[in-house]
Order: C-alpha cells, then structure tokens, then sequence
C-alpha cells in the first residue's frame, strides 16, 4: 500500500465513495466531509444548536474503527501522546473554524471541485499558500516537541467513543438530537455510511494518505507520493459526479457554499497552516487518533469543540457568506497559530 | 557518526530533521525514528536524495543507518 499504486488507489476509492454517498443519499458535494461530520456529530450531542446539521455520521466512526482495527491487525497500533497536547487542542479548533468558515475539510474541497463548484478554487489557493506558511514554520524549527509512549489506555479511549456514538446512532436515545431538514437531514443509510467510513479508514492508515501532506511534501522534500492521492480523488470523485449528474459547474448557488472568495481563501488558509502544525489534515488526524496516537485524540477533539464554537457563536459560513464574527474569528486565528509558530521556534532555539 | 533522534516527532518532521543533516553533514548518518511511517518516509526521501539506507528495529521503533 505504501507504492504509487497503493495511494492512487486509496484516492480512488476515496473519490468513488465519496461521489456515491452523494447518490445514497448524503448531502450534495458532501459525501464525505470530515469537518462537516465532525460538526453534526457535535450538534447531535447538543454541543451546538443549529438544528439543519445534527446527525451522528457513522462515517466518522468508521474512519476510527476502520483505523484501529488495520492498525491492530499490522502490529502498527502504538500508544503515545504527550506532545502538547492542549496547544494542539487549540490549533485544532481554529483549524475546524476555518474549514467551516469555507464549508469544507480540505478532502470535501476536493469533492467540492469534482462536482463543479468552482468556490473551491479559492479555497485550494488558500489552502495551498496555508500549507505553504507552515512548511516554512518547519522549515526555521517549529515543532510541538516529541511524543512518548504512554499507558495502553489512552489510545483506546476514541475508539470506544466511536463505538458508543455507534450505538447511539442505532438506538437514537432521545438525548440524541437529529435535524428534521437541511443538511443533517440528508444521510446514507447507516450501514452503508460504516462501511464507506470502515473501508477509507483502513485504505487510509495503510496508505498515509493526507490532504495536507500531499502539498506539504511537494514543496518541502519534491516528493509527490502524496499529492498523488490527493489528485486520484479528484478524477475518480469526477468521473462518479458525471455519470450521476451529479456534476453542475459554476459558482452560484452551489450547495452548502458562498462566493465570498476572500473568505473561501483565508478560512482555508487558516486550515492548512493549523494542518501542517498539527502534522495533518483532519482526515489524517481522525485516522491517526485510531491507531493510537493520543496526541491526534486530542486533536479530533479540539475539532468538535471548534465545531461546536462555530455554530454557537455564529462563525460557520453559509449559503449567504460569512458573518462578521466569522471573519474576526478567521483573524484571530491566523495570528494565534504565527504565535504560538514563534514561541515554538524561540523556544527550540534556546533548546538547542 | 552523526546521530539524529526523530523519535516521537510529527510527521514530517524526521524527514526535515534528516534532510537539515544530511546538508550539514558528510558521511554516514544515524537516524532513530519512532514509528512505521517515519521510517518508511525517511528512507524514502534518503533514497530520492542518491545515498543507501539499511533499517533495523530497535526497543522503541527503528534505527536507519544512511550511507553515503
């Protein structure tokens, strides 16, 4: 899996899934959005109240689970954390309020462009350039330190809150909340969402595949191993949309999504600066926090706090743009991550 | 030999740590990295990068050796 291959083959299945959870019945260039997921997860468990994106995805838990249990099954399940753990819960909240203030994880941005919507195209240059800033952070030293191995316990804890948000989904308990309309309200059936989630999970941590990386990785090291999948998304998830009809070019009117292009651009350049702090998009992350890695747990929570932010205080984008408080929150984003860049590199510095 | 020790560290990071080495250096370059993806993404771009790499497991993840 870890060949040129293995990648462009995990981005095809990654793109057909996510072109046919469409036609299962997922909302329209969303068949798989790991921010938008993580988001209606958080308003089913009341974290937030906006009633058209509650739904507890059972894609989500399934790209956890799919993770472990490939991760057991090869020996690479491995335990460790303590690399600053609540400066990457922060990153991860300003990383899910930009990808929100776009509409979109950087994978649904992909998707985005495969079914026509050409915001995205903003949003990949904002993106691009955020992945560009903080490769050159790397680049002069920045680093959240190392991890080490812990306690056995610590990376079991996300898979059993997989496995009980499962249970929730098939019982529905009526502390669970589920949207009536909107997006929330569009969703594969659950069965078949698992499956699709199980199946990425595993393709997914054996073939490192990261949105974040691809382009990371280009510039820093001239590898193009990862941007590779990022690319076999696009085409498979296009030529999925096309025989659907599920492909319709322009940029108005586009589901879940604004024309707001400065917006498009800097929510998605807050996204890939955070990303690459964190050492990945938050699909690699979601993969990561499944086989153990405890440091990526907090991450994944740190996105569904962020999540939960943006709704309350009313920063997610919408059809209609970005509010105000969407676009000071964006701000404020941007020059907490550049702080918390150059603490890390005078700090390393003084280290070394 | 001149020792680099990227265990623990984010990805990319051993691969940036062994890349800053690598055009410090001359000679051979230890390399201790802490988990399966490091190791195959250090080899990968000592590979690219024209020198051998033998890998070889340790307590705690894997030593790569490059040679050059």
């Amino acid at each position: 899996m870890n060949s040129k291959k293995g990648i462009i083959f995990t981005g095809g299945i990654i793109g057909i899934l996510g072109g046919l959870l469409v036609v299962f019945g997922n909302p329209a260039n969303m068949g798989i959005c790991v921010a938008c997921f993580i988001r209606d997860i958080a308003g089913a468990v009341g974290l937030h109240r906006a009633g058209v994106v509650q739904y507890l995805r059972p894609e989500i838990m399934g790209f956890i689970l799919g993770a472990f249990l490939i991760a057991k099954g090869t020996g690479e399940f491995k335990v460790k954390g303590g690399s600053s753990p609540i400066t990457r819960f922060v990153i991860a909240i300003f990383v899910m309020i930009g990808a929100l203030v776009f509409l979109g994880c950087p994978l649904r941005m992909v998707l985005r462009l495969a079914g026509g919507d050409w915001n995205a195209i903003a949003g990949i240059i904002g993106f691009v350039l955020g992945v560009l800033a903080g490769s050159l952070l790397l680049k002069k030293g920045f680093t959240l330190g190392r991890s080490y191995k812990i306690n056995q316990i610590n990376g079991y804890i996300l898979p059993i809150i997989a496995v009980t948000l499962l249970i929730f989904r098939l019982v529905r308990p009526s502390f669970i909340i589920f949207s009536e309309s909107g997006p929330g309200a569009s969703y594969a059936f659950w069965a078949i969402a698992l499956a699709a989630g199980i199946i990425i999970g595993i393709l997914a941590q054996r073939s490192r595949i990261c949105m974040a990386g691809g382009i990371r990785d280009l510039y820093l090291i001239k590898d193009s191993h990862l941007i590779t999948g990022f690319i076999s998304i696009f085409v498979f998830a296009f030529v999925v949309n096309l025989i659907f009809g599920n492909f319709n070019p322009g940029f108005a009117g586009q589901p879940a999504a604004h024309s707001q292009w400065l917006w498009n651009l800097l929510g998605m350049f807050l996204a890939g600066l955070g990303s690459v702090m964190l050492g990945g998009c938050p699909l690699r992350q979601t993969i990561l926090a499944g086989e153990g890695n405890a440091d990526s747990a907090v991450s994944f929570l740190g996105y569904l706090v962020g999540a939960a932010l943006a709704h309350n205080f009313g920063l997610a984008g919408s059809g209609s743009g970005v509010s105000t408080n969407g676009r000071i929150a964006v701000i404020i984003g941007i020059v907490t991550l550049f702080i918390i860049a150059y603490s890390s590199i005078q700090f390393n510095k003084k280290a070394a | 030999m001149k020792k680099v020790d990227a265990r623990g560290r984010s990805c990319p990071e051993p691969v940036v740590m062994t890349k800053k080495a690598l055009e410090a250096e001359t000679g051979d370059l230890e390399i201790l990295v802490g988990e399966e993806v490091a190791k195959e993404n250090v080899s990968r771009f000592v590979r690219k990068s024209g020198a051998k790499v033998k890998a070889s497991q340790i307590e705690d993840g894997y030593k790569l050796i490059v040679n050059r």
